[in-house]
């Protein structure tokens, strides 16, 4: 056993390191002082100074969720730890695997210096606030503590369904110094991983799927997470089965493929939608079935036997009851699948089938069909997949400008598309986008808006200015706070509360105010050469695009109504 | 009480602060009803015993099981099956006593359910209950006409039947 006297906060950054940290996002302050002063030796470390905590957590999450890998942000106890719990529950409803560490007051020391839990100074009770949107949190009370917290911490975000771990370092602990053993231990309590499934629940799937005449595969962020894309693709092949994704789990498929559907949903492509009713068997993997995604669970894919592939058990049965249960990684399932489907089923069956998706898709979400000529939401979207390479990275805000990426973005890739699903936070895209350009830096990074998401995250144009973390930022600039003024002006009558933004501010100037470049784009011919000029920048772009303020995202099915009751056209 | 069943679900956790805050938390979050719950030591020091008594429909249940077996904390989680296991619940009653008649009624009623006297004053009796749920609802109900002053209860803690046990390595 190796001992080393250090300190706690060099503790935490040599375990850091091992669990090969390169990045944090963060923001310093009183109670996280020696961990910012250990962060002067340790140079392979790069800290990123977010302007809002908020974005501290966003940013790490972009950076987990382009990568693969954990994302780690920081901040100082009390304001500093409560602001980043927005982007921690983010985390948590998306399942994405990042690592927050928090400053704490003093947990315990000689005379007066113990003040946890008497309302000290920026004392905010932290593993408290965020119990309910955590996947564990750890306070280490001792030096020693630290390295197996921080080892256990990363374990457990990164591993079975992800998600965020905080750990609350009371600064006694960063400061006092200790005998500490460099280890890989870890401390995990009853935490078990479902990999493997029950051979007898794939054998009972494989036997539906053998007979299914009209299967569909539905992919959640689940399949993205396991990198079971590869295999997605192979058993559509095998099943002739066309394949929809959730909102997560767009860039699962590529949407290219002639048997892509889209995404489902509420605002979801209106082929997709209409055939999961046609389905007599459902494929579903690493889905929750959110409520966004089903719409009214009455009619939801009510014709199909239902297979469920999810690694947490608790989502088994939750929100809809499934006919073959199996609890298990996705990609691991999906092997054994394949295995034991193709065994019983001939390549390349399943004409009628495949037939009747290309007429639906044909009919119902015919892309180039009435294009317009100037420059909407729709036609940006199709230009913009144009002008990205396929590895191109898309975040996006939440509202309208989302609802039209997951309708007209086509995603090709896994870890493409990263948007705030599950919390739907405005203010998101941005630093996620820079965080996942830190993660990619070779690969361009766009996060679509609209003008009330952006301003929530503004001021982190500072960050990718001043650490030359280059992006692409498209505002779809309608003045207006647009999903809630839709819903406003269909289904309360027009009475608008609220939803006018009036003096926005400039655009173009506001990124040059921070040392960015702006265009405003009025044109297709516009648009295309601002988004070329901004790929080859190697500063931030704002590009700001005039829509018309009452501009619906339709097709539309409305709360309540099942997914068959979708209203409007693609 | 809505129509619901009454299910009692042991769990080992690991003993040690904030492990019942994640729990109660749980609960309240997901909008599960908790009856009764107790907790103590087991005879492996690192590891405490939880006994939730929950009332609901057989797919709350179901949520909860899962829910609860998720937490990080949680070693074990087991579903008591009806009539198959053994439980019991303790209840301190003080009861108001008017004269000598009621004090030896009251002491009648102990005798029967086999309680304990455990403090006297001139016009109190405090008795000691042990027994299921039902039958201290039995005993409170025959208390009820003398006064109830002041009641505890500390809700039920339970053990599957039989030679079977869990052990939970450290």
């Amino acid at each position: 056993m190796k001992m080393a006297k250090m300190s706690g906060a060099q503790a935490l950054l040599e375990s850091l390191e091992r669990q090969k940290v390169d990045t944090i996002f963060g923001i310093l302050g009183g109670a996280i002082l020696p961990v910012y002063d250990a962060l002067c030796d340790h140079k392979k470390i790069r800290h990123i100074l977010a302007r809002h905590e908020q974005c501290a957590a966003h940013e790490a999450e972009g950076f987990a969720r382009a990568s693969g890998r954990v994302g780690v942000c920081m901040a100082t106890s009390g304001p500093g730890a409560t602001n980043l719990v927005t982007g921690i529950a983010n985390a948590y409803m998306d399942s994405s695997p990042i690592v927050a560490l928090t400053g704490q007051v003093p947990a315990s020391g000689v005379n007066t210096t113990y003040m946890i839990g008497r309302d000290a100074f920026q004392e905010a009770d932290i593993i408290g606030i965020t119990t309910a949107v955590t996947k564990y949190s750890f306070q280490p009370r001792s030096v020693a503590e630290v390295p197996v917290a921080v080892n256990s911490a990363f374990y457990i975000a990164s591993t079975g369904r992800p998600g965020p771990v905080l750990i609350d370092l009371p600064k006694n602990v960063q400061a006092g110094i200790g005998d500490v053993e460099m280890t890989d231990k870890i401390s995990i309590g009853g935490y078990k991983l479902n990999i493997e499934p029950d051979p007898a629940k794939i054998s009972e799937a494989s036997d539906l799927l053998t007979k299914a005449q009209t299967p569909i595969i539905l992919c959640g962020g689940g399949v993205i997470t396991s990198g079971a894309s590869d295999e997605i693709v192979q058993m559509s092949d095998l099943l002739m089965a066309p394949v929809a994704t959730t909102f997560m789990g767009k860039g699962a498929f590529p949407e290219t493929h002639p048997l892509s559907l889209g995404s489902i949903g509420m605002h979801g492509n209106p082929a997709a939608n209409r055939l999961m009713g046609e389905a007599d068997v459902l494929l579903a993997i690493g889905t929750r079935f959110g409520d966004r995604a089903t719409a009214n669970l009455d009619t939801f894919a009510s014709h199909a036997k239902i297979i469920h592939i999810e690694i947490d058990n608790a989502e088994i049965n939750k929100n809809i009851e499934v006919d073959v249960p199996i609890v298990a990684d996705a990609k691991v399932a999906l092997k054994m699948l394949l295995n034991a489907t193709s065994k019983k089923l001939r390549k390349g069956e399943g004409k009628d089938w495949t037939k009747r998706v290309k007429e639906v898709k044909e009919k119902l979400s015919p892309l180039i069909k009435d294009l317009p000529k100037d420059l909407v939401p729709k036609t940006l979207l199709l230009e913009l997949r144009k002008l990205l390479p396929e590895n191109g990275i898309i975040t996006t805000e939440v509202g309208q400008n989302q609802m039209w990426s997951a309708l007209y973005f086509k995603a090709l890739k896994p870890r493409t598309f990263i948007s705030s699903g599950g919390l739907g936070t405005m203010g998101f895209g941005f630093p996620a986008a820079i965080g996942a350009r830190v993660a990619c830096p070779d690969r361009p990074v766009v996060d679509i808006a609209g003008d009330g998401s952006f301003i929530m995250s503004e001021q982190e144009l500072a960050t990718s200015v001043t650490e030359d973390i280059p992006v692409i930022v498209i505002v779809l600039n309608n003045s207006v706070l647009g999903m809630v003024a839709q819903w406003q002006r269909t289904l309360y009558e027009r009475r608008y509360m609220a939803i006018n933004l009036g003096k926005v501010p400039d655009m173009v100037k506001l990124a040059e105010a921070y040392g960015a470049q702006g265009f405003r784009v009025n044109s297709i011919s516009e648009f295309q050469k601002a988004v070329k000029t901004a790929l080859s920048s190697k500063v931030t772009t704002v590009i700001d695009v005039p829509i018309g303020s009452e501009t619906d995202v339709v097709p539309f099915v409305p709360p309540g109504c099942g997914l068959p009751q979708q209203r409007g056209d693609y | 009480m809505e129509a619901g069943k009454t299910k009692v679900i042991s769990v080992l956790v690991e003993n040690k602060p904030g492990v019942l805050h994640l729990i109660a938390n749980l609960f309240r979050r997901r909008n599960f009803n908790i009856e009764s719950i107790t907790v103590g030591p087991t005879e492996q020091p690192h590891i405490a015993r939880m006994t939730i008594t929950v009332n609901e429909d057989e797919k709350t249940i179901d949520q909860v099981i899962k829910q609860v077996a998720k937490q990080i904390d949680v070693l074990k989680v087991s579903e008591l099956e009806d009539g198959n296991f053994v439980m019991r619940e303790l209840s301190l009653i003080k009861v108001k006593v008017k004269d000598s008649k009621e004090r030896s009624d009251i002491i009648n009623f102990v005798d029967v359910f086999r309680g304990r006297i455990i403090d006297v004053s001139t016009d109190s009796l405090t008795v000691e209950i042990t027994g299921t749920p039902d039958k201290i609802d039995a005993f409170l109900n025959l208390m009820k006409s003398f006064g109830i002053l002041e009641l505890a209860r500390t809700g039920i803690t339970a053990l599957a039947r039989g030679a079977k046990s869990i052990k939970i390595d450290q």
